[in-house]
């Protein structure tokens, strides 16, 4: 593991090139429910995707597919131009896709370091030792890379930090991999005004050293705040693609929702007077 | 090595500011958790001292040493499944089983003693294997898998042990682990290298950290730490001189303590048994093998467990069908937990082990000294197990609101 994001600004320097992710009519059911449907989405390089959508949308799918824990049915995959798998967590993982689940996976008993290093836990050269004092180093490193200022040291157990907190150290342990694809799924749902603002903040760290985002949310507010386009899924299909600077949250709402302007207000024998 | 239990919350907060009011504070909320055992242990033991003045008496302590080795290492390996957030409840039949495993074959198949005890840790380990891939592999309950143990490994032990029910074992490596005791000058050096062990780590681990321009905490907390073993290493080196030496048990106990919980604490191996216990979902997304885990240390419980059957048949010389009986599960379990160990997952160390048999061993010995009769033995163990328990939940308690506060 090299010391320093070296990937991160490589894939920052050619934002021009093919897309980082391209897919193309992917689709996924379950039994009789067509989860996703005929999905395209392009993300590149030091871009913020809004994936929004309803509830039953498709938007945790379409993250699963991605991240290759629930593979896709059909549909292909291209990065850099070339055609890829992502049928396993692995396969997602080695093409430099990082996934932030809502629940964040932390262990609470083990303090943020062990948490950073969780499964990747650096050695010191004996059988299975651990090297603490470099791990220690890493994780301050990473969390400086994100501006996290709030956690006051590294040696803190999970369980005593804020739900804003736990989220920056799930964001970190992401970047432990140096990814070139972050997907997060609802990083600001849980949390208070402050802290939202700081994972926005952290985002827009993440875009700004070259990575492409994808974040679920269910807030416009925070989509529109932090991404630079937004994809709207709805009952597993992409139900549009907009730019954040030329469309209206309205816009984007309808999309969501299936309702055009004006077009749905059909009276009903059932509306009562 | 004993300080392993502070370590993940030394540097809180309020670590620049090392005062006894902080430390008071971490004591209020569960954290030094061995320090509260040895508060409790210095109580029991004024208590007992009070009551009868031969409780402190060199021979006593002496006799309290060797009767806790084979607890203290059983508990070892609870210790290790309670980190896992599960539980063994086989470990004292398992216990009997391994040493009457040994005992039939040295006496009466005169295979050499020393192979005996490797064949007995060797059933440990496999019975272990066992349970934990019952376990791992059907997702049972690790309390149902070892409870079906408890009974059914019973029934091996009076089957191995045949018709007689009683193997007495004449003098050989297996009654010298307990036997053997170190002359007065070898207990000193072993003392003395202990302590200067000790010492370097702290101060190397300390340097390690000063030249990756971390923060290394200061230097008299580690001072501190060091005086405190060392004199507790003096202090009973000198008292077991003044009986008839260190034993070679108690050397074999505190050995098995310094290696696991190095494991536990500075191991890939040990950091995912902790992973696996506190959060098991996240610990398998982050690539951890959780099963191989499980398996793992349900093997080394029974090895470990085995090990103290063997301690316990060498002090007693013999194996019979109550080996590993009684109230030996329930004081091996309650042990850990009264020192600080979570019944809950996660939270523990490997020196609670040793801290827990001393309390309840100095509880049953003092009793003993005093002549109380079984009825109130039984019931104030039972009372000390479920203060301890009590408190450990109360401290998780705690944790839960202080967290989401």
């Amino acid at each position: 593991m090299s010391q320093s994001p070296g990937p991160v600004e490589a894939s920052g320097a050619e934002p021009l090139a093919e897309p980082l992710l391209a897919l193309k009519g992917y689709s996924k059911s379950f039994g009789a429910v067509d989860a996703l449907k005929e999905v395209d989405l392009e993300l590149r390089g030091g871009e913020v995707i809004g994936l929004v959508g309803d509830n039953g949308a498709g938007k945790s799918t379409l993250i699963k597919a991605i991240a290759g824990v629930q593979p896709a049915d059909r549909g292909e995959a291209w990065s850099d131009g070339r055609r890829v798998r992502l049928g396993s967590p692995q396969e997602a993982t080695s093409l430099g896709i990082a996934t932030v689940y809502q629940d964040l996976a932390l262990c609470e008993n083990l303090d943020v370091v062990a948490n950073l290093f969780l499964g990747q836990e650096l050695g010191n050269g004996g059988p299975g030792v651990l090297d603490e004092t470099a791990m220690e180093r890493r994780s301050m490193e990473l969390l400086g890379l994100l501006g996290v200022t709030t956690i006051r040291t590294v040696r803190t157990d999970v369980e005593r930090l804020s739900g804003g907190q736990r989220q920056a150290v799930a964001i970190a342990r992401s970047l432990l991999g140096e990814p070139r694809i972050v997907l997060l799924d609802e990083p600001t749902a849980a949390l208070g005004v402050i802290q939202t603002r700081q994972i926005l903040a952290m985002i827009k760290r993440l875009r700004e050293r070259g990575l492409g985002v994808i974040v679920i949310s269910h807030n416009l507010a925070d989509v529109f705040a932090v991404a630079d386009r937004v994809a709207v899924l709805r009952l597993g299909r992409t139900a549009g693609d907009f730019e954040v600077g030329s469309a209206s949250q309205e816009e984007i709402v309808a999309a969501i929702t299936g309702a055009e302007f004006g077009s749905d207000a059909r009276p009903t024998e059932e509306t009562p007077l | 090595m004993s300080t392993t239990a502070e370590a993940p919350a030394a540097p809180e907060a309020e670590r620049e500011t090392f005062s006894i009011g902080a430390a008071l504070r971490r004591l209020g909320r569960g954290e030094l958790g061995s320090v509260r055992v040895l508060i409790g242990i210095a109580v029991i033991w004024t208590i007992f001292q009070l009551a009868n003045d031969r409780f402190l008496s060199a021979i006593n302590l002496s006799n309290l040493t060797l009767q806790i080795a084979a607890t203290a290492t059983i508990s070892i390996g609870v210790v290790l499944v309670l980190l896992l957030g599960e539980i063994d409840l086989s470990v004292g039949i398992v216990s009997g089983l391994a040493a009457a495993v040994m005992a039939v074959l040295s006496v009466q198949h005169g295979l050499a003693p020393e192979l005996a005890i490797v064949a007995a840790l060797v059933v440990g380990a496999l019975i272990g294997c066992f349970q934990g891939l019952m376990v791992t592999a059907f997702g049972i309950p690790s309390f149902v898998v070892t409870l079906a143990g408890l009974l059914g490994w019973q029934g091996v032990l009076l089957w191995v042990l045949g018709d007689t029910g009683s193997i007495n074992l004449p003098p050989s490596t297996i009654t010298d682990l307990t036997g053997t005791f170190f002359d007065p000058v070898v207990g000193w050096v072993i003392a003395i290298a202990a302590i200067a062990a000790y010492a370097a780590s702290l101060l190397l681990a300390r340097r390690r950290r000063v030249a990756a321009e971390l923060d290394p905490g200061p230097l008299a907390s580690v001072a501190l730490r060091i005086a405190l073993v060392a004199a507790a290493i003096v202090a009973a080196v000198a008292i077991l001189n003044a009986d008839r030496g260190v034993p070679l048990a108690a050397l074999i106990v505190v050995v098995l303590m310094v290696v696991f919980s190095f494991i536990t604490e500075r191991t890939r191996y040990g950091r995912h048994i902790f992973a696996v216990g506190g959060n098991a979902e996240a610990a398998r997304r982050a690539g951890i093998r959780i099963s191989r885990i499980r398996v793992s240390v349900f093997a080394l419980a029974s090895a470990l467990a085995a090990a103290g059957g063997v301690l316990a048949a060498s002090r007693l010389l013999s194996v019979n069908q109550q080996s590993g009986g009684s109230d030996l599960l329930l004081l091996a379990i309650a042990g850990p937990v009264v020192a600080g160990t979570s019944l809950f997952g996660g939270r523990g160390f490997v020196w609670s082990a040793l801290l827990g048999a001393i309390v309840i061993g100095s509880i049953s010995n003092g009793m003993d000294l005093l002549g109380l009769d079984s009825d109130v033995k039984f019931m104030i163990t039972g009372a000390v197990l479920l203060g301890a328990v009590t408190i450990d939940a109360a401290t998780r308690l705690r944790r839960q609101t202080a967290t989401s506060g």
